[in-house]
């Protein structure tokens, strides 16, 4: 789409843009590029320029058996935190959507987690979650050993979970019920006619109506669980990637062997490979945006 | 109404009232112990009333983390940010969509290309450019003419550098750039007729009209800029420019002392406070904001 009326001057959007496109080059281009650098080359460990290797980084990334580790927590995690996200929003948007008195009041509330940032949830529910305090010591307490996330790797991941699920359901619920109320209510109605029952007009009209909206929120939350800013924060302030890499998704696994391993090359290829799956859910995300247009 | 439904009415509100406990069952956890005493929250099982030491804990959590000073650092933070991407992708986006210009489509694909490029997989080179930020320039003017230059800037320990890598937008240019392309094309041919250059034209036309996009935009980025945890963790090390997110990790009971959980739950409900405050009393906008980044 172009516009028709437009202002004819060569210098003036350069300089519109030129702030922005600025901080890009400087702090997206710039380290990008030193990324790609990083990841063909090997510094030698007693100085000296960098010597170009190669794919030796990539070979020695996919011959570690933690990094296929941390793939595999990131899967589950992403996977995991995407179905419970989109499965309580759209619960709660199908109930909410039905209008009854005080459901305005309901998703009022229902957004609030959003509001909070992953690392200060992820306090909290050390507390909540916690295996000697809050609401699981009664059944630790019952069954001896049941919950324990800072033993068992399974239970951190489930507990890290929990909060992704937490914060982001009033993410996905925004979505849905906005989906649902642009359904045409003469649908709903003429379905009731027919004698179908409010479960039954959900099940068969509201949620196949509802497909483009699921299928975009899949793309942005499988995005948000796989390198989203709350994916590191949240594994980064309950359990630190532990128990024994129980939960050390490929986001944190990146930032903790730069800084801490100080193994540039080693993290640059991660993050190649985190850049090319970004890419591919970015082409998915823009490629049905663009179908979704042309139904309209 | 379609039709009176009473058994699916009273099973939609049972699974609105499971959604809240759900999703608001942990704020009340969170209050009820944040106002305990130790001995109070640390009893088995847990008790969901609120107390009345919420007051006491907040004050305990206050001075133990210094949350004065981290609350201020972190308001200064979000509102640097929010303004800075406002401003720019609105300026950003007049360039794209208002000029007849081969460069808008470079621009328009170069603040794309920043969705693929989050902080998490470029962390270490950007934090190398924000310790030493003329070094593209000096590496550029070398190559180029072959003087050496020495100028230094370094942005660790400040507050240009808590916001400025975070400024750029892609979601921010794209809402600006949307909502400019539904104008019609005649606003901007009876502004030309009028005699109204372009900066005149985006400071008087578009500027007010695009007063709910900037509002939405606003709220957004504000919960955005206070809830950024990586890269103030990395950027500072000097107490005095500590983010409430840094803070966090000085709240939790240390291991061979007290677990006094009721201080930590207070000083992190502080810490949710500000962005909660948003999004509750700004609501119609924040969803409005997100909905629409999002297309």
């Amino acid at each position: 789409m172009e516009k028709r009326s437009v202002f004819n001057s060569w210098w003036l959007p350069i300089l519109f843009a030129l702030p922005q496109i600025l901080l890009i080059l400087l702090f997206f281009y710039w380290p990008a590029i030193a990324v790609m650098k990083w990841a063909f080359t090997l510094e030698p460990p007693f100085g000296g320029a960098a010597e170009f290797v190669g794919l030796t980084n990539f070979k020695e990334v996919f011959a570690d058996p933690f990094y296929w580790k941390s793939v595999a927590v990131s899967l589950i995690f992403a996977l995991c935190g995407t179905f419970f996200t989109i499965l309580v929003g759209l619960v709660l948007a199908i109930a909410v959507d039905r209008q009854l008195p005080g459901s305005g009041l309901f998703r009022f509330l229902y957004i609030l987690p959003y509001a909070i940032a992953g690392p200060a949830a992820g306090m909290a529910f050390r507390f909540i979650l916690s295996p000697e305090r809050g609401l699981m010591a009664s059944v630790n307490a019952a069954f001896p050993d049941f919950w324990n996330p800072a033993k068992y790797g399974t239970h951190a991941l489930v507990l890290v979970i929990v909060i992704f699920a937490w914060k982001w359901a009033g993410y996905t619920f925004i979505f849905l019920l906005a989906g649902l109320q642009s359904v045409p209510r003469s649908l709903a109605e003429a379905a009731a006619m027919d004698g179908a029952g409010p479960i039954r007009r959900a099940v068969d009209i509201q949620v196949p109506l509802l497909a483009p909206t699921l299928f975009f929120l899949l793309v942005i939350m499988m995005t948000e669980g796989f390198v989203g800013s709350d994916t590191f924060g949240i594994v980064h302030s309950t359990t630190g990637g532990g128990p024994n890499h129980g939960t050390e998704v490929m986001v944190f696994r990146i930032v903790d062997e730069a800084f801490k391993g100080l193994n540039y090359s080693g993290a640059s290829a991660q993050s190649i490979v985190l850049i090319g799956l970004i890419m591919i859910f970015t082409f998915i995300q823009f490629r049905f945006i663009e179908k979704r247009v042309h139904y309209k | 109404m379609i039709q009176r439904t009473p058994i699916a009415d009273a099973f939609t509100y049972v699974l609105m009232v499971l959604g809240f406990i759900l999703l608001i069952g942990p704020f009340i956890v969170i209050l009820a112990g944040a106002s305990q005493t130790l001995q109070q929250i640390n009893s088995v099982p847990f008790h969901f009333l609120p107390q009345d030491r919420f007051l006491e804990n907040a004050s305990a959590a206050w001075s133990r983390a210094n949350l004065g000073t981290a609350m201020t650092n972190s308001l200064i933070m979000a509102c640097l940010v929010t303004f800075g991407k406002v401003a720019l992708s609105a300026c950003t986006a007049f360039a794209i969509v208002f000029f007849r210009t081969p460069l808008k489509h470079l621009f328009f694909w170069m603040v794309f290309i920043t969705l693929m490029l989050p902080l998490e997989v470029r962390v270490v080179p950007t934090y190398a450019v924000a310790a030493d930020l003329f070094e593209p320039f000096r590496l550029l003017i070398s190559a180029l003419t072959g003087t050496e230059i020495s100028v230094e800037w370094n942005l660790l320990n400040s507050y240009a550098g808590l916001t400025l890598p975070l400024i750029a937008t892609a979601t921010g240019t794209f809402l600006y750039r949307q909502f400019f392309m539904t104008l019609p094309d005649e606003l901007a041919e009876a502004a030309r007729m009028d005699g109204s250059g372009p900066v005149r034209f985006f400071v008087d036309m578009l500027m007010p009209l695009s007063r709910t996009n900037m509002l939405a935009l606003t709220t957004i980025m504000f919960v955005y800029g206070w809830n950024q945890y990586l890269w103030p963790l990395l950027m500072i090390t000097d107490p005095t420019y500590k983010t409430t997110m840094m803070s966090l990790g000085a709240l939790l009971p240390s291991e061979n002392s007290l677990p006094d959980w009721n201080v930590t739950l207070a000083g992190s409900l502080i810490i949710m406070a500000p962005p909660l405050i948003v999004v509750a009393v700004l609501q119609r906008w924040f969803v409005r904001g997100l909905v629409a980044t999002e297309k």
